[in-house]
């Protein structure tokens, strides 16, 4: 019989007969009685549902609000009923949030305390980022932070490294259905339910559940199988498998393109990084992004898969209009490649907070220029249109020009000629082509070594 | 003592365990039912008719609940008798509840409230102030004015005028916990109620309406809130309402909290505001005269709106002598949420007006605006000694028949024949002619100036805008007075119950609600200090309509000014007792036994606290005691504009630095100094835990929270992926809190505190002030900047100076 496998809290857990759009979070507080975990927005924005989840490739916090129960099989989730010992002994990040006046009302304060106990354990002390997904209303963030960093030097309890050695007791039994093993049987099961829905991270899917109120087709979860995963980096090409999460995406571009990870650093938070997927990113063909402008802008290939057929296209081709994608019924975002090339990308994320917010704008730029005169434009742009779209008529006027800032004011015209976009409550269609044109102007000034990031100024 | 000494949030250990309870964690029996609303999908319209048989016909649906279905009365207003629980014939905005479905659980009950087909005749929506002015739709029948002095004389000698109007945006209050509540029928129609609210009594005043019953057949518990902030002193009243009603009709007990999109499109937000002035001036930036006209969109329903409109016109002069000022307050009807109860609660929106004119006086004469500020301040007190006990005499109180008593909202019920207080002829007054008599700003401004470097670093911002074209600093200091108390005078009293149990442990119960601010530790800790014993020996209790009855809502800052003097009275009675009977046991006097460390003092032995204790029981003698208490000295006659509103004045000062961004409107809080006055707290880690909060949430208001509704009235941002509070990265990168050390209050408070709950929100006005600076750079105009300023309004204020340089 198939069943759903996992420890909670130290505890293997074993479920059958699940609804596998059942959350976690709903899991936990009306099954299992476990209320500490809160619901502050079901939609994974506020983080008071945050929980670890722990397998092989490490500890990560998650929304436990957008989190199916099948995404937990065969891994470990620690409640914030678990982050003190069995026998009651605090965690050092809770004894420095009481310390330090790190709670008020709180609400917020479990997810805070797992957030906090996962970055711990993991030894990060980028505390604005690692919190970035925690919204709390009371104490301005000051004491949480304090309170992290008070407890950064202490020893990681045992109980927090427990979970990984007990897995493997956990696992044994058969993957339930609706959990492919491979791509191959992946493959399959989707051309056998065309009409299917595949869950990556759920980060998306999470809300046709939990706002639309939706009742799903046939689910298959993806983002277990090893061969959609991971990220080659070889000398001509790099290769990231469509179940690769936005975290590591993050982690590998650090090095070869800075800002396309500065940019998946205010992507999400730590909890929606760690489980949206890539592939989810570029398949839901939201309009704004964020990886695909980026993508776009390098030139990238998107590679699909249906049962044994595979083909490949430009990424930009990939999006038709909105909510619309050259996708066949049946057929799975398998990776996408582009190929090395020398860093000149930028990527320019325009939303009213900085982290964790949805792009108003989001211009991703690579422009080469050879001996004085732009050699090659790719600009490519989410929030501008009903789909990620490439600048054709500015590239247009920049490329075979002296890179100057005369040919940056000459593209002027061009950008009404590339985009109409719309006005919402993120930004009015006036604003988002004035600031795609001045992110134009960015480029170029730091080009030439200009200081232009308000994100680089220190008091 | 306990007092003045930082201690955790009595509930730190709770919850960061997990282990804290709030309304929806607690277990609830079997059977228990979720409920939700039926919303309205247009702002303004006749029910045509209403099909629910495909909700009736959902899984899970127990009943389903029309206007119809009512027992009894259907009404959720804290004020006017105006918002029914479920609408009767015509939809006033987008969210209004229609109908109410019953299920077997919280999805279940979702799922079916969307399965209404409701047909509606539209009627034209009045959404925005422009639409409410144009058809006279307003609450009371005319603008209300407050006058003082001749202002046209003012402005026609002065030898400067500016004038000019801004916008001021409303703001989610966005709780962490949503609004909840659940009902558990008792035998006899009676009912205990857990809500999540910052008002327990008016929830069940409105439960008891509700059922037909009266008060005493209902009572109402919470433990804690997962914050409030204003949004739970009425917002709450539907949900509580909802869960009494289904309860009584299914003889189960009933629950129901809010979808957070539910929470946001249904509930009341902050009131948003335009701000027109004219001032004169000399050329020291001197105010001769001010005239402001506040429009203010109250939303559909009454409400609090009109205590919150007259907060603002109370704080448009904040920290500053205005000679002569009229203030005029349209208080608009429009078909959108009933905007509520905020943090400051129409204080900030009045405050924001004047730091605006005096910024743009500075700008005008080109000062430093510190300097323009300090002129204008009103005077220093010549001494400092503490207020003298007398007072003016009791107010007369007219009210009508019909007749709210409970909550502040039915402000236009009570008319107060308020003396009109005569200072001596150094003393300044406010433009409602109280006089200003506890003036510290002079001396925190002169720290905060030094602390904060303000000086050196306006001339560093001033080089670094020189060199820099892209990426402008600026920088501003803003002052802060707010007026405590509630302006609906009879509301400032406050009832305690505490016990002393026959081994010394303390039980304490009063009628302020925990919400996250820590009231409760507060207050234990001036019980642990009355009774000389360490604070752990004091029990901290839920808030409970049935120990502590007619309780005002925990609201205008007042908390821990009540309850911690209603919870002294009663230690002090229950200690009395206990000293005298002592003092006769030992042939001592009762007024020289001594409580401290842990120990009674009484003739020359020693004992414990639980000793005496088990001494006095054994001597037949009480050790139950209630406690009251009622603010001295307020008087306030709100038609008139005239009298002592306020007991007293809290104040606190803030320097704000960013950097904006003139290509996008991007910006950050680089640095934040502020000296904050608690008077002399009683616990300095949780003041200044408010201060910091307070700063940030008031720093988000006037930058990146926005609220947007659409042309048809749909409010487009409702949740936290569309409407976007403070982060962790937002609050400044360096940020220095201090609590003023001089602060000590004149008047008689519990242990001369200060109340510190709203106050420093309007810190934050200096974060809008820094950005307009910022933008001031780009050129010579004065940037006339809306608040949200979001990076959009930035980069088109930014835009406009730029063009003035063309």
């Amino acid at each position: 019989m198939s069943q759903i496998a996992f420890l909670l809290n130290g505890d293997p857990v074993c479920l059958t007969d699940v609804t596998p759009t059942t959350t976690l979070l709903d899991w936990l507080r009306e099954s299992r009685g476990l209320k500490g975990t809160k619901e502050g927005c079901n939609e994974g924005d506020c983080g008071a549902c945050t929980v670890m989840v722990t397998d092989g490739s490490g500890a990560r916090a998650v929304n436990a609000c957008i989190l199916f129960l099948p995404q937990l099989h065969g891994r470990a989730v620690r409640t914030v009923e678990g982050i003190a010992g069995p026998d009651g002994a605090l965690h050092p990040v809770q004894q420095a949030m009481i310390d330090l006046n790190g709670s008020q009302c709180g609400f917020c304060t479990p997810g805070f305390i797992v957030s906090m106990a996962t970055a711990h354990l993991n030894g990060r002390s980028d505390f604005n980022d690692q919190l970035a997904g925690n919204l709390c209303r009371c104490t301005g963030y000051a004491p949480i932070v304090r309170a992290a960093e008070a407890a950064a030097g202490a020893d990681v309890p045992g109980w927090m490294v427990e979970d990984l050695a007990k897995l493997d007791g956990v696992m044994g039994s058969q993957n339930p259905s609706y959990i492919p093993a491979s791509a191959d049987e992946l493959a399959a099961w989707y051309v056998a339910h065309p009409d299917g829905v595949l869950v990556g991270g759920a980060t998306d899917v999470g809300l046709w559940v939990t706002k639309g109120l939706r009742d799903l087709p046939e689910l298959a979860f993806v983002a277990g199988i090893e061969e959609l995963r991971g990220i080659e980096i070889g000398e001509d090409e790099v290769r990231i498998g469509a179940s690769t999460s936005m975290t590591d995406v993050g982690a590998a571009m650090a090095d070869l393109h800075p800002d396309f990870a500065e940019m998946t650093r205010r992507y999400g938070s730590v909890q929606v990084r760690n489980a949206a997927t890539i592939g989810g990113n570029i398949a839901n063909g939201s309009p704004i992004g964020d990886s695909p402008p980026a993508l776009i802008a390098l030139g990238a290939t998107l590679h699909l898969r249906k049962g044994d057929t595979r083909r490949e296209m430009l990424l930009e081709d990939f999006f038709i209009e909105y909510g619309k994608q050259d996708r066949a019924k049946g057929e799975f975002v398998e990776a996408v490649s582009f190929k090395r090339q020398p860093d000149r990308l930028k990527c320019y994320k325009l939303s009213k907070r900085f982290d964790q917010d949805i792009s108003a704008v989001c211009g991703c730029f690579y422009i080469s220029v050879l001996e004085g005169k732009v050699a090659e434009a790719r600009i490519a742009f989410g929030g501008m249109a009903g789909t990620p779209k490439r600048a054709a008529h500015v590239e247009a006027a920049l490329v075979g020009k002296t890179w100057s800032s005369e040919t940056v004011a000459s593209a002027w015209d061009a950008w009404e000629q590339d985009f109409t976009p719309m006005s919402d409550m993120r930004a009015s269609a006036a604003y988002r082509l004035e600031t795609a044109r001045n992110m134009l102007t960015r480029y170029f000034l730091e080009d030439i070594g200009a200081s232009a990031r308000v994100l680089e100024v220190t008091p | 003592m306990s007092v003045t000494k930082s201690l955790p949030h009595d509930a730190a250990r709770l919850h960061v365990t997990g282990a804290a309870r709030y309304v929806d964690d607690v277990p609830t029996p079997s059977g228990t039912l979720s409920l939700a609303f039926g919303l309205s999908t247009v702002a303004h319209g006749d029910i045509v008719s209403m099909d629910l048989d495909a909700v009736r016909a959902a899984p899970g649906v127990v009943a389903v609940l029309t206007a119809d279905d009512l027992p009894f009365a259907n009404d959720c207003s804290p004020s006017a008798h105006d918002e029914p629980l479920l609408a009767t014939g015509t939809v006033h905005y987008i969210g209004q509840q229609v109908f109410l479905v019953v299920a077997t659980n919280h999805l279940a009950a979702r799922k079916a409230a969307r399965l209404g087909k409701i047909e509606y005749l539209e009627k034209p929506a009045l959404l925005s102030i422009d639409d409410a002015m144009a058809a006279d739709s307003r609450f009371e029948d005319g603008p209300r004015v407050y006058v003082k002095g001749d202002v046209e004389a003012a402005l026609a000698r002065a030898a400067h005028v500016v004038e000019g109007s801004m916008e001021l945006g409303g703001q989610e209050h966005f709780y962490l916990e949503g609004q909840a509540a659940l009902a558990l029928p008792q035998e006899g129609g009676d009912m205990i109620v857990q809500s999540s609210t910052q008002h327990p009594t008016e929830i069940q005043h409105k439960v008891a309406e509700a059922l037909g019953l009266p008060m005493n057949a209902v009572r109402v518990e919470i433990r804690r809130m997962g914050g409030g902030f204003g949004g739970k002193e009425s917002q709450g009243n539907a949900l509580a309402v909802a869960c009494a009603v289904a309860a009584r009709l299914t003889g189960k007990p009933c629950k129901m909290r809010y979808d957070r999109d539910d929470d946001m499109i249904i509930t009341g937000k902050r009131h948003d505001f335009r701000i027109e002035y004219r001032a004169g001036f000399d050329d020291e930036g001197r105010i001769a005269g001010v005239e402001f006209t506040q429009f203010c969109r109250c939303g559909w329903a009454q409400d609090l709106s009109l205590p919150v409109a007259d907060r603002a016109m109370l704080h448009a002069d904040n920290a500053y002598n205005l000679p002569a000022c009229r203030i005029t307050s349209h208080r608009l009807k429009t078909n959108t949420q009933s905007a509520t109860a905020y943090r400051g609660f129409g204080g900030p929106q009045g405050m924001v007006g004047i730091e605006r004119v005096v910024d743009h006086i500075a700008h005008v004469l080109g000062r430093d605006p510190l300097d323009v500020r300090r002129v204008n301040f009103y005077r220093a007190m010549a001494e400092a000694s503490d207020a003298s006990s007398g007072g003016i005499s009791e107010p007369k109180m007219v009210r009508s028949a019909h007749h709210d008593l409970t909550s502040r909202g039915a402000a236009d019920d009570v008319v107060m024949d308020a003396d009109m207080l005569v200072p001596g002829p150094e003393v300044q007054t406010t433009p409602y002619h109280m006089p200003v008599e506890d003036f510290v700003l002079h001396e925190m401004l002169a720290e905060l100036e030094v602390s904060s470097d303000y000086r050196a670093r306006r001339a560093a911002v001033t080089a670094w805008n020189a060199d820099n074209p892209l990426l402008k600093r600026g920088i501003s200091l803003t002052p802060v007075k707010f007026g405590i108390s509630f302006t609906l005078t009879h509301l400032n009293q406050a009832g305690a119950l505490v016990h002393v149990y026959q081994d010394g442990s303390i039980h304490m119960n009063h009628g302020g609600t925990e919400m996250g601010q820590g009231l409760f530790q507060k207050v234990a800790q001036v019980a642990a200090a009355r009774f000389g014993v360490d604070v752990g020996h004091v029990k901290i209790t839920a808030t409970d309509t049935a120990k502590v009855p007619n309780t005002s809502a925990t609201a205008a800052s007042s908390g821990s000014d009540l309850n911690g003097m209603a919870v002294k009275a009663a230690c002090d009675e229950i200690r009395e007792r206990m000293a005298g009977f002592l003092a006769a046991e030992h042939q001592a006097v009762a007024s020289e036994v001594r409580f401290e460390d842990g120990m009674v003092h009484v003739g020359g032995e020693s004992m414990t606290f639980a000793d005496a204790a088990a001494r006095t029981y054994a001597g037949r003698v009480s050790l139950s005691a209630t406690g009251f208490y009622a603010t001295p000295k307020i008087t306030w006659d709100r038609i008139k504009g005239a009298g002592r509103p306020f007991f007293y004045f809290a104040y606190g000062a803030a320097v704000t630095e960013v950097v904006l961004d003139t290509l996008t409107g991007e910006n950050r809080i680089l640095r934040c100094d502020i000296l904050h006055d608690a008077g002399a707290s009683l616990n300095p880690g949780i003041d200044i835990g408010q201060v910091e909060g307070g700063y940030v949430q008031g720093a988000g208001w006037l930058t990146m929270e926005e609220l947007v509704w659409d042309d048809k009235g749909r409010l487009r941002t409702h949740a936290p992926s569309t409407y976007k509070i403070p982060a962790c990265s937002d609050r400044p990168a360096v940020f220095n809190v201090k609590l003023w050390e001089g602060g000590r209050n004149r008047e008689d408070t519990i242990y001369r505190s200060k109340a510190v709950g709203e106050p420093p929100f309007m810190l934050g006005i200096s974060a809008l002030m820094a950005l307009s600076d910022a933008v001031s750079a780009c050129g010579d105009i004065y940037p006339a900047l809306d608040a949200p300023a979001t990076p959009e309004r930035l980069l088109a204020a930014v835009t406009r100076v730029r063009g003035s340089m063309k």
